[in-house]
């Protein structure tokens, strides 16, 4: 298993360069303006400066190695020095910077990031421990009033876009009810309970939104395999035993159920740091989805090329946690 | 062995497993598959009883039936003076050690997440209260017992051959001392050389433990080999029941017959000339059986009140029953006693 981890990181590495690669070139090549922005009133050729002063000047290839070096080397070696105030040098080498906001995107990602896991990270939590119960039950009670109204639910989830069910709950519960707010509050401290009262409140509709979209796919993994396995000889030999229905379905059939719904949970994780574009824009929640989509209107490429890299290292990481989760928890599978 | 006057363990009366069909919209009942309509027969303590048919007649769903692995629709099954067939939840549960089934498919009745010893133990843990010493004790005697290595307790199922793997699976039913064990084609599913030598680990176990078998099986060959008596069942029916040589010698019904002379000659000079009895048509679906006997159909001897009446299933001659018209009436009986013992002399000819 650790020989298989370290060559699939080996490998990652070749892979991992080239879809930064990739994105470089989709990204520089669009045919986005980083002037565009700005108002009419300035000159073309003061907008040739500024194009310069970004680094467009110089060929696509240069481009592409310096935001290497310095993905990869100065904005390591500068997240070292502040964490742990050690002097690695890199205090006055060059750092991605935004074109926008002219600042380190690193730090703005930094910034951003609480949030987006707070407001995102929670939804998938919540959606996943709604869906494992519903999925079992559904399965175990196949047909019946609850697997009816489970499937009803999860249909709606998958179906009706997120756009659509955050409005719905604006509209319900803050302008009719009035019993949150519309507008997630980024700057909000929790310093005391009441304050914590309010960053629960500011949370229930982003999260439950986002919840509810998790646990439709989840709790329909979660129910098909369940009734895969619940059909299997072996849960006949386990009745046929003379145990208990509950470590039947418990121990026997749900162990072996929750094997690939555990490695579509692991997959899922990436999704939680790229935040959910949609809903982050309709609660104001400024997360790193909301970062995405500015900087993609204005044409910022070192950050769409930097959080874009930055999700596509996570998806890779956790197709790794996948494969090695299942390693560990389906015995017949064995890497070596 | 076969022994008339002690007590039946086994006892299945009328027994009827139908599942129900739903369809439409609203997923109502609009019929019912009869998969075991209405069968009879007792096994005695110590005795095998063979039960045969060809693919899909019945014969596994009576296993699970038996056993209560199914709620039954109709019907009494007694096990030890017991009567389980209404027994349910935990009252169902606590008889569970008396009753065993050794499942066909060793892959996939074994939890692949289960480690042997789990597996064997398992039922340990739920019926017997066991100190950790103890239980492993007990784990290690029934995988001697099967021949299993002792040092294999810490593997999974998938680590094992097949052959391997049916006696984990004998090993864990097993474990709780049961008396009666239902083979539910525990060699179907087994190579040739592996076949033999699993069902001679069963033989041996039963004279050590003095089990009970119903052995399901359609290898007419094994069941010859292992069964004390036979029983032969066409869409959900027993349509013939008696002892071993006897049924083999000079079988009765009409299907019986066509069953026997299916098997083949070892000896190829027999084998080309002896005269098969084909049978014609498919086997009508268990859903909607056909109008007095279920096999009037595809029966070579069928009379117009085949199709009329269903036949009684009755003893013909002492400990032999059989549930066909040739023999319900005094003048059909001489016929078919020829007719039954021509076709044996056909069957006889490769022995």
């Amino acid at each position: 298993m650790f020989n298989y981890t370290i060559r699939r990181l080996a490998l990652a590495v070749p892979t991992l360069l080239f879809i930064s690669l990739i994105i470089f070139l989709v990204v520089t090549l669009a045919p986005s303006d980083p002037t565009a922005n700005l108002p009419l009133s300035i000159p073309s050729e003061v907008r040739q400066q500024i194009r310069e002063a970004l680094g467009l000047g110089e060929p696509v290839h240069i481009r592409y190695l310096l935001w290497l070096e310095q993905f990869f080397w100065n904005e390591p070696r500068h997240l070292l020095e502040e964490a742990f105030g050690w002097n690695l040098g890199a205090g006055d080498e060059p750092r991605i910077l935004s074109w926008q906001t002219r600042s380190p995107v690193v730090d703005l990602i930094l910034e951003r990031l609480p949030q987006t896991l707070w407001v995102v990270g929670s939804a998938y939590v919540v959606g996943v421990l709604i869906a494992l119960p519903i999925g079992i039950i559904s399965a175990y009670r196949q047909y019946s009033w609850f697997d009816q109204l489970g499937t009803f639910i999860s249909m709606i989830g998958f179906s009706v876009p997120t756009f659509f069910t955050g409005v719905l709950l604006i509209v319900i519960f803050s302008v009719k009810l009035g019993w949150f707010p519309s507008i997630y509050d980024t700057t909000h401290k929790v310093t005391d309970f009441s304050s914590f009262m309010f960053q629960v409140r500011q949370m229930v509709m982003p999260v439950s939104v986002l919840a509810l979209y998790n646990a439709a796919q989840i709790s329909r993994f979660m129910r098909a395999s369940m009734l895969d396995n619940l059909n299997q000889d072996y849960v006949r030999t386990a009745r046929a035993k003379g145990l208990t229905e509950r470590v039947v379905v418990l121990i026997h059939v749900l162990r072996n159920s929750l094997i690939p719904v555990v490695t579509v949970i692991a997959l899922g994780v990436p999704t939680v740091f790229g935040g959910a574009i949609i809903t982050e824009q309709v609660f104001k929640v400024n997360g790193l989805g909301q970062l995405l989509i500015i900087a993609i209107q204005g044409g910022d490429v070192p950050t769409v090329q930097t959080l874009t890299f930055i999700f596509a290292v996570l998806i890779v990481l956790f197709n790794l946690i996948a494969d090695i989760l299942y390693g560990i928890l389906d015995p017949r599978i064995r890497y070596d | 062995m076969f022994d008339a006057s002690a007590a039946p363990l086994v006892e299945v009366h009328g027994l009827k497993m139908y599942f129900p069909i739903h369809a439409g919209l609203f997923r109502r009942k609009v019929g019912e598959v009869k998969a075991v309509d209405n069968i009879s027969f007792t096994i005695h303590e110590g005795e095998t009883l063979g039960l045969v048919g060809e693919s899909g007649c019945g014969k596994s769903t009576a296993g699970r039936a038996i056993l209560r692995l199914y709620d039954i629709t109709d019907g009494v099954v007694r096990i030890d003076g017991q009567d389980i067939s209404d027994a349910r939840g935990e009252a169902l549960r606590r008889m569970r050690p008396k009753m065993q089934m050794v499942f066909q498919d060793p892959q996939a009745s074994l939890n692949p997440r289960m480690t042997v010893a789990g597996i064997i133990g398992e039922p340990l843990d739920e019926h017997a209260r066991l100190s950790r010493r103890e239980r492993l004790e007990r784990i290690y005697e029934l995988m001697d017992a099967v021949g299993l290595n002792r040092n294999f307790a810490n593997r999974y199922p998938h680590e094992f051959s097949g052959g391997q793997r049916q006696r984990i699976g004998i090993a864990r039913a097993l474990a709780l001392n049961p008396k009666f064990i239902v083979c539910d084609e525990p060699i179907a599913a087994l190579d040739v050389s592996i076949q033999a030598q699993v069902v001679n680990l069963l033989e041996d176990l039963q004279e050590r433990f003095g089990l009970t078998y119903l052995f399901i099986s359609h290898d007419l060959s094994m069941v010859r080999h292992i069964a004390n008596r036979v029983a032969v069942m066409y869409l959900g029916k027993i349509v013939e029941l008696g002892p071993r040589d006897a049924l083999y010698s000079e079988p009765l019904h009409p299907y019986t017959q066509a069953l026997l002379s299916a098997v083949p000659e070892p000896d190829p000079d027999h084998e080309a000339r002896r005269q098969r009895i084909i049978l014609t048509g498919d086997v009508p679906s268990p859903s909607n059986p056909p109008k007095g006997c279920n096999f009037c159909t595809r029966c070579p001897r069928v009379m117009p009140v085949c199709r009329e009446e269903e036949p009684d299933f009755r003893e013909v001659a002492p400990g032999r029953f059989v549930a066909c018209h040739l023999f319900t009436e005094e003048t059909d009986k001489k016929t078919a006693g020829q007719a039954a013992t021509e076709a044996s002399e056909q069957v006889q000819q490769g022995e």
